[in-house]
């Protein structure tokens, strides 16, 4: 492995041995329909915000499950709370409540 | 006294047993709804993995019924009554039959597609199902869209009313997949110059052969898989189809137009098994598909005595393994009536 370079860009890199499951913690317990969802994609691509804006609300549950706190702080503030994601949702996410309950994890973090 | 099993259902699993009982020595009446037996195998043109004609199958299973089984075609049971050791039957017909032993082999019915509105089924002129392209399969008329054009691009969408709470079924039907694979590649060969596309969350590949028919899919037959779940669609002045999905894979949105959208429809429950379930007071799960005694160790029993189970009143099954169920429901019966 030694001579194949086996190196490790930090920036680059999901840690996920060190990353912040404190929002995603909070979410379990307040959302917890975040556990189920299957990545679909059904979400993001009916998404009002999304056709107007860089955003991408499956991702953020993504995120969120990584531990990925910093980009989630941006992202949230798109969501316009319409609903839409969640009338299309095969798994039965609350997305508007998810975005809710994030941003109060975030602010408590603060 | 000579035992009799009466088999209400005459798809794949129940013509199997049938004749595994009779072949065992068993008095088996076999009571079909419809006017001839084969179940939904009759309207199927080509069977995964190796696409042989589905009538190979439904032609092996009616010889092998042969004599040996008393077939009675547009029969519908009316009431059951349970004895102590047997079953009454009342029949629409009039007539009545006792039995010692009773296997439901009502099978499914396919998933009502004008349910999931979004995909414009019955609204939009060029949304089919998986089922019915099989029919324009099996009929040998030459496929176009409704407007007589050759399709230069075709969809097949992935878990329609399955893997879906909104549709009130979690379950995965099992064989949509495979079966999207199937008629992707009997799209290709038909048209080798039409795009196809299989919108999927998951591949379930789940038995011998079917990965190495995806696999051909891609290597042989250049069709596309796309990561997302469809979320809405829309009809063009054309009459094509536009679609609406998040390709989750390079996490954007993304809009297609396509000639021809074929909905991958799975499985429900028949009303008509429920309807026997709840005259015979069995169990039904969550998912609404009838409980074995035991998942594992007795999945052809049932809790009552002398009812038994067999194929797709279970859940979604293949050909393959509602063949090998009703063979141990078979092996079940017959050993329940030695008991008697
Ligand atoms: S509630 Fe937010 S995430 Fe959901 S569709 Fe509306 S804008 Fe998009
Ligand atoms: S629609 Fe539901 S299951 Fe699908 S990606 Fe969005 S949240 Fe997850
Ligand atoms: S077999 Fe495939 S298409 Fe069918 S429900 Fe399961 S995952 Fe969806």
């Amino acid at each position: 492995m030694k001579e194949f370079g086996y190196t490790v860009h930090k920036e680059r890199l999901i840690d996920y041995d060190r990353n912040d499951k404190r929002v995603l913690n909070h979410l379990k317990k307040h959302e917890p329909s975040v556990l189920t969802c299957i990545a679909c994609g059904s979400c993001t691509a009916t998404c009002s915000a999304g056709q107007l804006v860089d955003f991408n609300i499956r991702l953020v549950q993504t995120l969120l499950r990584r531990g990925e706190i910093e980009p989630l702080k941006k992202e949230v503030r798109k969501c316009m709370l319409c609903g839409k994601c969640i009338l299309i949702c095969p798994r039965g996410v609350n997305m508007r409540n998810l975005i809710l309950a994030i941003q109060t994890a975030i602010d408590k973090l603060q | 006294m000579t035992r009799t099993t009466v088999i209400i259902g005459g798809g794949v699993a129940g013509m199997t047993a049938a004749s595994r009982l009779a072949d065992l020595g068993e008095q088996v009446i076999l009571l079909e709804r419809e006017e001839q037996v084969g179940g939904h195998l009759r309207n199927w043109d080509r069977l995964f993995p190796n696409r042989r004609p589905g009538y190979e199958v439904l032609n092996y299973l009616t010889e092998e019924l042969g004599s040996k089984v008393d077939i009675r075609c547009l029969q519908t049971v009316t009431t059951i009554f349970s004895g102590e050791r047997d079953f009454q039957l009342q029949l629409a017909s009039g007539k009545s039959l006792r039995c010692d032993a009773l296997l439901l082999a009502t099978g499914f019915d396919l998933f009502d597609a004008r349910r999931k509105e979004e995909y414009g089924y019955a609204i939009y002129d060029n949304v089919i199902t998986s089922a019915e392209l099989e029919e324009l399969f099996r009929s040998g008329a030459p496929i176009t869209t409704r407007q007589g054009k050759v399709p230069k691009r075709v969809g097949f969408v992935h878990c329609v009313g399955s893997r879906d709470e909104k549709a009130g079924n979690l379950y995965c039907s099992k064989v949509c997949c495979v079966t999207g694979v199937k008629q992707a590649i009997e799209i290709k060969e038909l048209f080798p110059e039409a795009e196809v596309f299989g919108f999927y969350m998951d591949l379930r590949m789940f038995d011998r052969h079917f990965e190495e028919m995806y696999y051909e899919a891609q290597q042989k037959w250049d069709i596309n898989f796309l990561r997302g779940r469809v979320s809405e669609c829309a009809e063009n002045q054309d009459q094509s189809i536009v679609l609406k999905i998040e390709d989750t894979l390079t996490s954007r949105p993304l809009k297609m137009t396509v000639d021809l959208l074929v909905l991958l429809v799975g499985f429900v429950p028949s009303p008509e098994t429920l309807r026997l379930a709840a005259m015979l007071d069995l169990p039904v799960g969550e998912d609404r598909f009838l409980e074995p005694a035991d998942e594992h160790t007795k999945s052809t029993l049932t809790v009552k005595p002398g009812v038994f189970l067999a194929g797709a009143v279970k859940g979604p099954f293949s050909i393959s393994n509602a063949i090998a169920d009703a063979g141990t429901a078979a092996l079940q019966i017959h050993a329940y009536l030695k008991t008697l």
